[in-house]
């Protein structure tokens, strides 16, 4: 047993350096990422100039995820779905990936429940955005922020 | 082609808000990963998800390469009569993934 102790931990260590690596390699094609003007660009062509309201956007993320391969993420909309007020539909942003958006999803009536539930690929640790577009013209808006250990794009990594 | 999987209640009342899942096997291939020899392994992606209740449709989303592979979805519905519910995926190669399922409104 004396002899495993060292050897678990130079281990132990080489895995910290790898990690670290991998986060620098990670980091390192900046140009491939979302900028923040794309995310702003990507949600103005969708709501226009209409100001998101921060509330009745409920998004189900985990707090950490070990790889972003498949994150599930569940979003509820506050909203009667009447024919009068219901919600017409649900943008989802990410801002670590490549591109901005993700999804939008078309309600209506006929949804009954504005909620829908997905999985989504994450690059890496960041917050995802929901937006909601209701039929009365305004814009609600929710938010949530995940750790991702180990992006979803790692096999790029190796592939360069 | 793998056949896609939906769960829809198969009875229901009228009004009842139903909740149905559905997965399909699928790649999902973002176009941002690269092969071997570097080079960009092109975009296939689901791009269109349908769901038509007796061909009306009741809920439809717009999927970006940020949906995982094999993607799941679940969303809800309101039974307003018996019927049949029909599932279709659209990919970049314009392969159309669909199935059905009906639905005894009481």
């Amino acid at each position: 047993m004396s002899l495993s102790q060292p050897l678990r931990l130079s281990r132990r260590t080489l895995l910290r350096q790898l990690g670290a690596a991998g986060v620098l390699v990670t980091l390192g094609p900046a140009g491939a990422w979302a900028t923040k003007e794309m995310v702003q660009q990507a949600v103005r062509d969708r709501i226009g100039t209409r100001e998101p309201q921060p509330h009745g956007v409920t998004l189900r993320l985990p707090k950490i995820a070990e790889t972003g391969n498949s994150v599930p993420l569940t979003v509820t909309v506050e909203s009667p779905m009447t024919p009068d007020d219901h919600v017409l539909r649900l943008h989802v942003f990410i801002e670590g990936n490549p591109e901005p958006v993700a999804a939008t999803y078309h309600f209506g009536v006929r949804a009954g429940k504005a909620e829908m539930s997905t999985r989504l690929r994450l690059a890496r640790s960041q917050t995802v955005l929901a937006l909601a577009e209701m039929s009365d013209g305004s814009v609600r808006s929710g938010a949530a922020s995940i750790l991702v250990t180990l992006g979803a794009c790692v096999e790029e990594v190796w592939g360069d | 082609m793998a056949e896609p999987r939906v769960r829809v209640p198969s009875t229901a009342r009228r009004g009842e808000v139903i909740e149905i899942k559905t997965l399909l096997s699928h790649p999902m291939e973002t176009g941002h990963r690269r092969d071997v020899y570097g080079k960009l392994i092109p975009r296939q992606i689901i791009h269109t998800f349908t769901c038509t209740y007796n061909g009306v449709e009741v809920f439809r989303a717009d999927w970006h390469p940020a949906v995982a592979a094999n993607p799941y979805l679940a969303f809800f519905t309101v039974a307003t009569e018996s019927g049949r519910l029909r599932f279709e995926w659209i990919d970049d190669e314009g392969t159309v993934y669909a199935t059905e399922a009906d639905i005894t409104v009481a």
